[in-house]
C-alpha cells in the first residue's frame, strides 16, 4: 500500500511547473494567514482566559484594522488572481501549427483518432516535446478529460467540440481519468497518455496506421453521402464550395458573420437550416441521425485538409469515389489546384 | 355598517401577536411584496432560457411566433389589462368600505381570468392539431418556403414551442390560483367581513392579480409580436 | 459570581408544558415548537445522510469497488449530498434556532407569520417523506447535482420524483425566509433599531434575503428536468438544439449563493456564542453587520466558478474569477472581527465556545482553499478532485456542522431548561473536531494528486490517504453520536438551568428557560446596545 502513495502527481507537461509554482505559493500565504488565525485564536484563549480578577476590556473596533484587514487580503488576492489568470489564459490558447488528435468520449471510454487514421481507446500515445491539441466531443452525456500530470482538465459536452492542450516533458505512462460523473462506469473510465520519443512516436504510427487517414476516411464518407454533389468547386454546385474555408469568415443569410471553426462545420452537417451561407437556398437536407461523431470528426478533418496544400509524409489520399446519387463522375475543375 | 362595527370587525381582525392593525397591515403587505419577488425569480428562470435560446435561434424564434394566434393573444392582453383595472377599482372601493361594489368587482375580473383561460385553451387546442405541443405530441416536420417547397422544419423549433407551454404554461397556472384567490376575497367581500379600516387581503391579493397580468405583459410580446421582417 | 438556579422553574408554564398532545404539537403557531418540530426531523435526515456517508467511506477503504456495485455506490453519493444539502444543511440553523430565537431576539410574541411557519414544516415534511419514497425506491444515481443530459436522457432512477421532493422543499425555505424578512422589518420590540439588533438576526436577514431570490431559480430549473424526464423534450438536449451548460448556469446560479444559505447563519451562532464566553461586545458590529450583507450580494455574481471548465469562454472565466475573491474579502472581515473580540476578553472554553473556536479554526481552512479554487492557474487541475470535496466539507462540516452544534449547545438550556454534561459536551466536541481533520484533511492532498470525486474505484497509490480519511470518519461518526445520547439524557437527568445559564446578553436570556408561549411577560423596550456585557457578570457562571 506505501509503495504506492501518491502525494503528488509527477510533472510532465510545460503547464505542470507553473501550476505546481502557483499551487505553492498559494499553500504558503494561505498557510501563513491560517497558522496567524490559530495562533491568535489559540494565544487569546490562553492569555485571556477565565480567572477570578480578569475584566473584560470592552472594544467597540478599529477601522484602521478594518481597513488593513480587509485591503491587504484583497491585495493578496488580487495577486492570487492576477498569476492565476496568466497561466489560465496560457493554457487555454493552444500555440499555432498544434498536432491534432480527436477524441470522442462516450460511456465509458475514450475513443482517440490521430490524424493519421490510428485509432486507440483509452490509451493516448503522444510524442514528447511536441505541442497537441485535442478537439473533443461527446457521443452521450458530459465527460471530462483530466490528466493529473499535465494539470490539464476540460469538460467533453455533447453537441459541441471542446479543446484542449498540452506539450508533454517527460516520457512515460501518465493516467487519464474522466472527471465529470457519467454515470455507472464512471470510474472505469480511466486510461493513460503515454509519452514517447518523436521518433518512437513516428513508428508507432507507421506500424499502426492501416485504415487511411482521417482526412481520407472523411474524403470517403464526403462522397458517399453525396456532399459532394452539391459542394463543388466550380460554380454549379448548390452549395458553397468548401476549399480554403477552414477558419475563415462565412457571410450568413441573416446579414451576420461567423468563423468557420470546427463548431461550425458540425453544426452546418447536422443541423444546415440554422446558419445558411449569403446567396445559398436553404435546401441542404440534415445529416442527423445518418454520421455519427466519429464521421463528423473525420469529415471535418477532411475539410480541414481542403486548406492546406498536401503535406510531405502523408500518405496519399485514397481517389475520389463516385457519388451515389448523381451516376456522374466528378470532372476535375480548371484552375483548381487541389487535386484529390 | 357602523363605526364600532367596523371597529369589531377590524380588532376581530386582528392577530394576537400583532401589537396593531397598523402592524399587521404592513407586515402582511410587505410578505406579499417579498412573495412576488420570489415569483419574479421563479419565472426569471424560464425568462433566461428565453433569451439564451432565442439568441442562439434567432430565426426560428421568428418562425415560432408566426405560429402564435396573433389575435387570440392580443384579446386575451386587453382582457388582462382590463381585469387590473377591475382589481385596481375593487380596491379602491374597499378603501370606502363599499364591500358589495368590491366584491361584484372582484367577480368580474374573476370572469376575465376565466375568458382568459377559455382563449388559452383553445389556443393549446389548436397548436395540438397543428403539431406543435412538444414530445409525444410533436408532429409539425415540414416548413414551406417561399417558393412554395417545403424543407425539414428545424428541431429548434421544438424548443421554442417547449418555452411556449412551459411559460404560458405556468402563467395559466398562476392565473387560476389568482382565480381562486380573488373568488374567495370577492365571497367574503359580499359577506362584509371588509371594511374600510380592515381591507388589507383585498389589497394584497389585487397586487398579486397585478404581478400575474404584468408577466402576461412580458410574455405576449415576447411570444407573439416578434415582427418577421421578410413578410 | 451567583448561579442563577431558580425553584423548579420547568414547572412553571412554559411553551413545552402549556398543553400536551399531539394535535397540539401538530398544530401548533408557536414558533418555539415549530423549532423543536424541525429539530427532531432534520436530526433525522442528519443521520440518514451520514448513513450513507458511512457507506461511501466504507467503499472507498480499498481501491477496488467491493462493498457494493458500481451503480448503488453511486446512488450512495447521489443521496448523501441531495440529503444533507437540501434536507440538512439548509434549514439547520435557520429553521430550529433561527426560529425559536429570531422572534425573541426581537422582543416579539412571535414571527409575522406563524401558521405560515407551520406551513413550511409540513411542506418540508412532505417532501422529506417524498425523498425517503425515493430513496428506498432505488435513490438517484445523478448526484446532487443533476447534470444533464445525464439527469434528463441517461439516468435510469428516479430523477423525475427527486427533483419534485426538492423542488417541493424549496418553498419551506423560501416561506422561512420570507417570514423572517418580513419580522426583522415590522416585528422589533419599542427600540430595538437596526443597529441594536443581535448579529444573529443580521446573518438571518442576509439568509433570507438568499433564500428569496435564490430558490425559486433551483425550484424551476428541477421543474424542467422533471418535465424533460417525462416528456422528453429536450431542452437541456443538445439533439434538438438545447445547451446542457445553460443548466449549469441556472442550477448554479442557485445552488452557489445556497451555500451561503449554509454558512451564514453559522457566522449569526458565531458572533453570539464569541461575545459570551469572551464577556465583551463584538469588535466591529457594523463590519460584521455589513459584511453578512455583502456575502449575500456577492454571493450571487459567482456562479460560474463551479463551471471554469465546463465550456465557457475564457472571458467569462476572468470575470468570474475576480468576483469570487472579491466575496472572499466579507468571510475574512469577520474572521477577524471574531478573532479581534477574543482579545483582552476574560474567555471561558465552554462547550459551545469549543465549537466556536473549532468553527474559527476549520472554517478558515475551508475558506483559504477557496481561494485555491477561485484561482484559474490551479482550478482546472482541482476541480471535480478529492480537492473540491475537502474544501466543502471544510467549510459545510467543519463549519455549519460544528457552528450548529455549537448553537444547539449554547442555547440547550434556553430550550429546554436543562443543562448537559459538560465533559461530555468537551469530549464530543475533541473527538468531532479531531475526527473531522483526520477524515478531510487527507482529501485535500487526494485531491491534488489526481483522485477525481464520485469514483467508486480508484487507483491503488490512493489508497493510504483514503484509509486515513476512512479513519478519521468513525471517529467523526462516534463523535456525532454522542451530543444525541447527553442531550436527550439531558431531559431527564439535567441539572436545571434557569433562565441565563451563561450570563449572556440578549433579549433571550432575559425570560424563563424553557420560556413561555408568548416569550414576554412583558412586551420589553430595548434601551442598551447590543453585546453590552459591560452590564453583565464579567464571567460565565458555572451550573451545579
Amino acid at each position: 500500500m506505501l509503495k504506492d502513495l501518491s502525494l503528488w502527481p509527477s510533472q510532465a507537461s510545460t503547464l505542470s511547473g507553473n501550476v505546481d509554482l502557483l499551487y505553492i505559493f498559494l499553500i504558503v500565504v494561505t498557510g501563513l494567514f491560517t497558522l496567524l488565525v490559530f495562533a491568535l485564536v489559540i494565544f487569546f484563549a490562553y492569555k485571556y482566559r477565565q480567572t477570578p480578577d480578569r475584566h473584560a476590556t470592552q472594544i467597540e473596533g478599529s477601522n484602521v484594522l478594518e481597513a488593513t484587514w480587509t485591503l491587504i487580503p484583497f491585495g493578496i488576492f488580487m495577486i492570487m488572481f492576477v498569476w492565476g489568470a496568466a497561466v489560465y489564459m496560457h493554457s487555454v490558447q493552444p500555440p499555432p501549427n498544434a498536432m491534432e488528435i480527436y477524441v470522442v468520449g462516450k460511456q465509458w471510454m475514450w475513443k482517440l483518432e490521430h490524424p493519421e487514421g490510428v485509432r486507440e481507446i483509452n490509451t493516448l500515445h503522444v510524442p514528447i516535446g511536441k505541442d497537441v491539441r485535442l478537439t473533443m466531443i461527446s457521443q452521450d452525456v458530459i465527460h471530462s478529460f483530466y490528466v493529473p500530470a499535465f494539470r490539464i482538465k476540460q469538460d467533453v459536452l455533447p453537441g459541441r467540440y471542446t479543446t484542449l492542450w498540452f506539450h508533454a516533458t517527460k516520457t512515460g505512462h501518465f493516467h487519464l481519468f474522466c472527471a465529470e460523473y457519467c454515470g455507472t462506469l464512471h470510474s472505469g473510465m480511466i486510461g493513460e497518455v503515454v509519452v514517447m520519443e518523436q521518433n518512437e512516436y513516428q513508428d508507432w504510427l507507421a506500424g499502426n496506421a492501416n485504415t487511411g487517414t482521417m482526412a481520407s476516411s472523411g474524403e470517403k464518407t464526403f462522397n458517399e453521402l453525396g456532399c459532394a454533389s452539391c459542394h463543388r468547386s466550380d460554380t454549379q454546385g448548390r452549395g458553397p464550395d468548401l476549399a480554403g474555408i477552414f477558419g475563415k469568415p462565412v457571410a450568413l443569410d441573416n446579414g451576420s458573420t461567423v468563423t468557420a471553426d470546427d463548431n461550425y462545420l458540425r453544426d452546418s452537417i447536422l443541423n444546415p437550416g440554422s446558419k445558411v451561407v449569403s446567396g445559398f437556398k436553404p435546401i441542404m437536407p440534415t445529416y442527423n441521425g445518418i454520421v455519427n461523431e466519429e464521421q463528423l470528426l473525420s469529415l471535418v478533418s477532411y475539410i480541414k485538409s481542403l486548406s492546406q496544400p498536401r503535406q510531405q509524409g502523408q500518405p496519399a489520399p485514397a481517389p475520389a469515389s463516385v457519388p451515389v446519387h448523381t451516376g456522374r463522375t466528378q470532372a476535375p475543375s480548371a484552375g483548381n489546384t487541389k487535386v484529390k | 355598517m357602523s363605526a364600532s362595527t367596523t371597529e369589531a370587525v377590524a380588532q376581530h381582525s386582528l392577530q394576537h401577536h400583532f401589537a396593531t392593525m397598523e402592524q399587521q397591515r404592513q407586515s402582511t403587505t410587505l410578505g406579499m411584496w417579498i412573495f412576488l419577488v420570489t415569483e419574479i425569480m421563479f419565472f426569471g428562470g424560464l425568462f433566461t432560457a428565453y433569451l439564451v435560446y432565442r439568441t442562439a435561434h434567432p430565426d426560428v424564434w421568428e418562425m415560432g411566433s408566426q405560429h402564435m394566434e396573433f389575435w387570440l393573444g392580443t384579446i386575451n392582453t386587453v382582457i388582462l389589462l382590463t381585469s387590473s383595472f377591475f382589481v385596481a377599482l375593487s380596491v379602491h372601493y374597499a378603501q370606502r368600505g363599499m364591500t358589495k361594489i368590491t366584491a361584484l368587482l372582484l367577480f368580474l375580473t374573476v370572469l376575465c381570468g376565466i375568458g382568459f383561460l377559455g382563449i388559452k385553451a383553445v389556443e393549446y387546442h389548436n397548436h395540438y392539431k397543428e403539431g406543435t405541443v412538444p414530445g409525444p405530441w410533436w408532429h409539425y416536420n415540414q416548413v414551406e418556403n417561399p417558393d412554395g417547397t417545403t424543407r425539414p422544419a428545424p428541431h429548434e423549433l421544438q424548443l421554442f414551442f417547449y418555452l411556449y407551454f412551459v411559460m404560458t404554461g405556468l402563467h395559466a397556472l398562476h392565473v387560476t390560483i389568482g382565480i381562486v384567490l380573488l373568488a374567495l376575497i370577492g365571497l367574503w367581500a359580499w359577506q362584509g367581513k371588509y371594511t374600510a379600516e380592515y381591507h388589507n387581503p383585498v389589497h394584497i391579493s389585487g397586487l398579486y392579480w397585478h404581478f400575474v397580468d404584468l408577466v402576461w405583459i412580458f410574455l405576449y410580446p415576447l411570444l407573439y409580436l416578434i415582427a418577421n421582417k421578410h413578410a | 459570581m451567583a448561579t442563577t438556579a431558580v425553584a423548579n422553574p420547568v414547572e412553571r408554564e412554559n411553551y413545552l408544558n402549556t398543553n400536551y398532545g399531539i394535535k397540539s404539537w401538530l398544530l401548533t403557531t408557536d414558533h418555539k415548537r415549530i423549532a423543536i418540530l424541525y429539530l427532531i426531523s432534520i436530526t433525522l435526515m442528519f443521520f440518514i445522510g451520514g448513513f450513507f456517508a458511512t457507506l461511501i467511506r466504507l467503499e472507498l477503504l480499498t481501491p477496488q469497488g467491493d462493498l457494493m456495485t458500481a451503480d448503488t455506490y453511486n446512488k450512495v453519493f447521489s443521496m448523501h449530498g441531495i440529503v444533507m444539502v437540501f434536507f440538512f444543511l439548509i434549514p439547520s440553523i435557520p429553521a430550529t434556532l433561527g426560529n425559536f430565537l429570531i422572534p425573541m431576539m426581537i422582543g416579539a410574541k412571535d414571527l409575522a407569520f406563524p401558521r405560515i411557519n407551520l406551513l413550511s414544516w409540513y411542506i418540508y415534511i412532505v417532501s422529506a417523506c417524498l425523498l425517503i419514497y425515493v430513496i428506498v425506491n432505488g435513490g438517484v444515481d445523478t448526484g446532487w447535482t443533476f447534470y444533464t443530459p445525464f439527469s434528463t436522457t441517461y439516468s435510469n432512477t428516479n430523477v423525475f420524483l427527486a427533483g419534485i421532493a426538492i423542488f417541493i422543499n424549496g418553498f419551506s425555505s423560501i416561506l422561512t425566509g420570507l417570514n423572517f424578512i418580513v419580522t426583522l422589518h415590522r416585528m422589533r420590540a419599542p427600540g430595538m433599531t437596526w443597529s441594536r439588533l443581535p448579529l444573529f438576526c443580521w446573518s438571518h436577514y442576509a439568509t433570507s434575503v438568499i433564500q428569496v431570490l435564490g430558490t425559486p431559480v433551483i425550484a424551476i430549473t428541477l421543474a424542467l428536468v422533471a418535465i424533460e424526464r417525462v416528456w422528453h423534450i429536450g431542452i437541456f438536449d443538445p439533439k434538438v438544439g438545447g445547451d446542457p451548460v445553460l443548466f449549469q448556469h441556472m442550477f448554479w446560479f442557485y445552488s452557489h449563493p445556497a451555500v451561503y444559505i449554509m454558512i451564514l447563519p453559522s457566522m449569526a451562532v458565531m458572533s453570539e456564542i464569541i461575545t459570551c464566553f469572551s464577556r465583551k461586545r463584538i469588535f466591529g458590529y457594523a463590519f460584521v453587520a455589513l459584511a453578512s450583507i455583502g456575502i449575500a450580494v456577492i454571493g450571487f455574481l459567482v456562479w460560474a466558478h463551479h463551471m471554469f471548465v465546463a465550456g465557457i469562454s475564457a472571458y467569462a472565466a476572468l470575470v468570474f474569477s475576480l468576483l469570487s475573491y472579491f466575496v472572499a474579502v466579507p468571510s475574512a472581515i469577520k474572521v477577524f472581527n471574531w478573532t479581534a473580540t477574543m482579545y483582552k476578553g476574560n474567555i471561558s472554553l465552554r462547550t459551545p465556545m469549543l465549537y466556536a473556536l473549532g468553527f474559527i479554526g476549520l472554517f478558515t481552512i475551508g475558506g483559504m482553499t477557496g481561494l485555491f479554487l477561485a484561482c484559474l492557474g490551479i482550478d482546472p487541475h482541482v476541480t471535480d478532485t478529492y480537492f473540491v470535496v475537502a474544501h466543502f466539507h471544510f467549510i459545510m462540516v467543519g463549519g455549519a456542522v460544528m457552528a450548529y452544534l455549537g448553537g444547539i449547545h449554547f442555547w440547550w438550556p434556553k430550550m429546554t431548561g436543562r443543562m448537559y454534561s459538560e465533559i461530555w459536551g468537551k469530549v464530543a466536541a475533541f473527538l468531532i473536531f479531531a475526527g473531522f481533520n483526520l477524515t478531510f484533511l487527507p482529501q485535500f492532498i487526494l485531491g491534488y494528486a489526481g483522485m477525481p470525486r464520485r469514483y467508486h474505484a480508484y487507483v491503488p497509490e490512493y489508497q493510504v490517504l483514503n484509509v486515513l480519511s476512512t479513519a478519521g470518519a468513525s471517529i467523526l461518526a462516534l463523535g456525532y453520536l454522542l451530543p444525541l445520547i447527553y442531550l436527550l439524557s439531558s431531559l431527564r437527568n439535567g441539572a436545571i438551568a434557569g433562565d441565563n445559564p451563561w450570563a449572556a446578553q440578549g433579549l433571550e436570556w432575559k425570560t424563563s428557560s424553557p420560556p413561555p408561549t408568548f416569550n414576554f411577560e412583558e412586551t420589553p423596550v430595548v434601551t442598551w446596545e447590543a453585546y453590552d456585557y459591560e452590564q453583565m457578570p464579567k464571567e460565565v457562571p458555572v451550573v451545579s
